[in-house]
């Protein structure tokens, strides 16, 4: 940790705030550099550096209006939808460049995503979380029966909904609907997750049981999450970026951005001095 | 005060639909029979007005079979597909504008184009077309209002998974856009059994049977009106009027029907 303070690491020449873990000779999964983003003439984002490891759990930080969301939403291509967005940079997943490669459809199995409110579509458990499958062209039933139960198992909700997967998944509590979000993204097999504040509409016990679910999905999954709640990232997070005004403050192992920040702003912001 | 001004404009509201529906039938339910309903016209006494029941449906179902892809494709286009500009501005200005025109315009635009310079002729065909061009606007406002109130959430948490901006299209938003689509096309299927003076202009009015729908005929509406004219015949034309209110309310209620067997489908 102390090589980004001593700048001789060749990641910082880099201009990386990230790599903090010496040990980690392995590629990262993905790896993000200079990443500029303009929604028509206003930036969000300034020069994004940071390479996300593989099977963790990487927390985003920061104040509203900070840009985390959208860089969040970068790594599935999600900004694309909104007119004037412009990109540079680079963003790599296992290697290959996203925004060179136009095979949008692609990245998007690859890369799920669970948002903010629960938005399941108005049909039954079964069919939102066979959706995904389905419009990939798997009709066989069985295939299906099993990639659903999977799913579901997998997201923590089987047991609660076993019984009425053929009825309207919108009679689902709001953190019930949350998990077979979880599911649905779960059933396109992703190597990524990207969550948007996956809990800032559910209540207490709900978030507990996301959380939980998250903390054991990381052993399968690489997940990157964006929290509005800093007890949160503290719990569930191996590593946390810090974002302020479309930058990355600080990027490091959760402990030490909890505990010993090394920029004054961090400091203030995970203390709760502003934000 | 209020309240009681309230319950008033209500209680009147409810009035005046009462007594005019009470007054056709009235004035109407007596000549109402089997033969009356199922039978050929003919001109002395009160006819058959089978006819003129064949005619109506003629023009519903062709109108809305046109009408309806044209109108859903182009509000999906508006609504999904265009480039909001100047240009989609200018379109949505146009078919906003379109409904507020009087039907007799259709019908002198529809007696000039189709009838003469397409060489329709006086026909069904003629007059359904007229009626596309009325209800389209209708179909088209409805449909993308529709469209509009569709949360961005199924949106993007379609896409999300990796799908299509058709199978996005075609497998959630137009699914449950259908209840508001639906009633664009009730509020069309009322406006063309309504419809008298452009239906007039360009089916004309031969009280016959039609061979086909290349031929001239005569529509309820164009009938009622007829024989009020003509021969000043309240009560044939009340009865014209209760087998007209029959048709729209059984219309009414199969299309509510549909959409509710529709929503059930969804899962």
């Amino acid at each position: 940790m102390n090589t980004t303070v001593m700048g001789s690491n060749k990641e910082v020449r880099k201009g990386k705030l990230s790599q903090m873990n010496d040990q980690s000779a392995d590629k990262a999964k993905i790896s993000v550099n200079d990443l500029d983003l303009f929604y028509g003439e206003k930036q969000a984002l300034y020069r994004v550096s940071l390479d996300i490891q593989e099977k963790e759990v990487t927390a985003l930080i920061g104040p509203s209006g900070c840009g985390k969301s959208t860089f969040l939403r970068t790594l599935n291509r999600m900004n694309d939808l909104i007119d004037g967005v412009k990109i540079s940079g680079e963003i790599e997943i296992d290697n290959e460049n996203i925004y060179q490669s136009s095979d949008v459809i692609k990245l998007r199995t690859k890369v799920g995503m669970v948002f903010q409110k629960p938005n399941l579509f108005p049909m039954s458990i079964f069919d939102n979380v066979a959706y995904g499958p389905r419009m990939q062209g798997i009709k066989n039933k069985k295939e299906l029966n099993k990639i659903v139960e999977e799913s579901l198992r997998g997201a923590a909700i089987w047991d609660e909904v076993k019984d009425r997967l053929k009825t309207s998944a919108l009679g689902l509590s709001g953190g019930q609907q949350q998990r077979v979000c979880i599911a649905r993204a779960i059933a396109m097999k992703p190597a990524v997750i990207l969550m948007d504040e996956p809990t800032s509409a559910l209540d207490p016990i709900s978030t507990l049981k996301v959380e939980e679910l998250i903390a054991n999905m990381k052993k399968d999954y690489t997940i990157v999450i964006v929290t509005h709640n800093m007890q949160q990232a503290a719990r569930i997070s191996d590593k946390t970026a810090f974002f302020l005004n479309g930058e990355v403050i600080e990027y490091d192992e959760t402990s030490n951005i909890f505990s010993m920040p090394k920029d004054q702003r961090t400091e203030d912001y995970v203390t709760g001095r502003f934000g | 005060m209020l309240r009681g001004l309230l319950w008033f404009s209500a209680f009147l509201t409810v009035a005046v639909l009462v007594i005019i529906v009470g007054y056709i039938f009235y004035k109407g339910f007596r000549l109402i029979n089997f033969d009356f309903i199922f039978g050929d016209y003919s001109p002395v006494g009160h006819g058959g007005i089978w006819p003129m029941i064949v005619t109506t449906i003629y023009t519903i179902v062709i109108s809305l079979l046109i009408a309806t892809p044209i109108g859903i494709l182009s509000a999906v286009y508006l609504q999904e597909y265009a480039k909001q500009g100047r240009l989609v501005r200018m379109i949505r200005f146009a078919t906003e504008s379109l409904t507020g025109i009087p039907s007799i315009i259709y019908g002198l635009f529809g007696a000039v184009f189709f009838v003469t310079t397409l060489k329709l002729g006086m026909s069904i065909i003629a007059a359904s077309l007229t009626l596309t061009i009325i209800v389209l606007p209708v179909i088209i406002r409805t449909t993308e209002e529709a469209l509009k109130t569709v949360p961005p959430a199924y949106r993007e948490g379609s896409l999300a998974l990796g799908t299509t901006k058709l199978q996005t299209l075609y497998k959630v938003i137009l699914p449950s856009a259908m209840p508001g689509i639906l009633s664009g096309i009730i509020l069309s299927m009322g406006r063309i059994v309504g419809e008298s003076a452009a239906i007039f202009l360009t089916a004309g009015t031969v009280a016959a049977m039609p061979d086909s729908i290349f031929s001239s005929a005569r529509t309820l509406t164009v009938h009622s009106y007829l024989v009020t004219q003509e021969s000043g015949d309240i009560e044939l034309a009340a009865a014209v009027g209760i087998v007209l209110i029959v048709i729209i309310l059984v219309l009414n209620l199969s299309a509510t029907f549909i959409s509710k067997k529709l929503n059930k489908a969804d899962y």
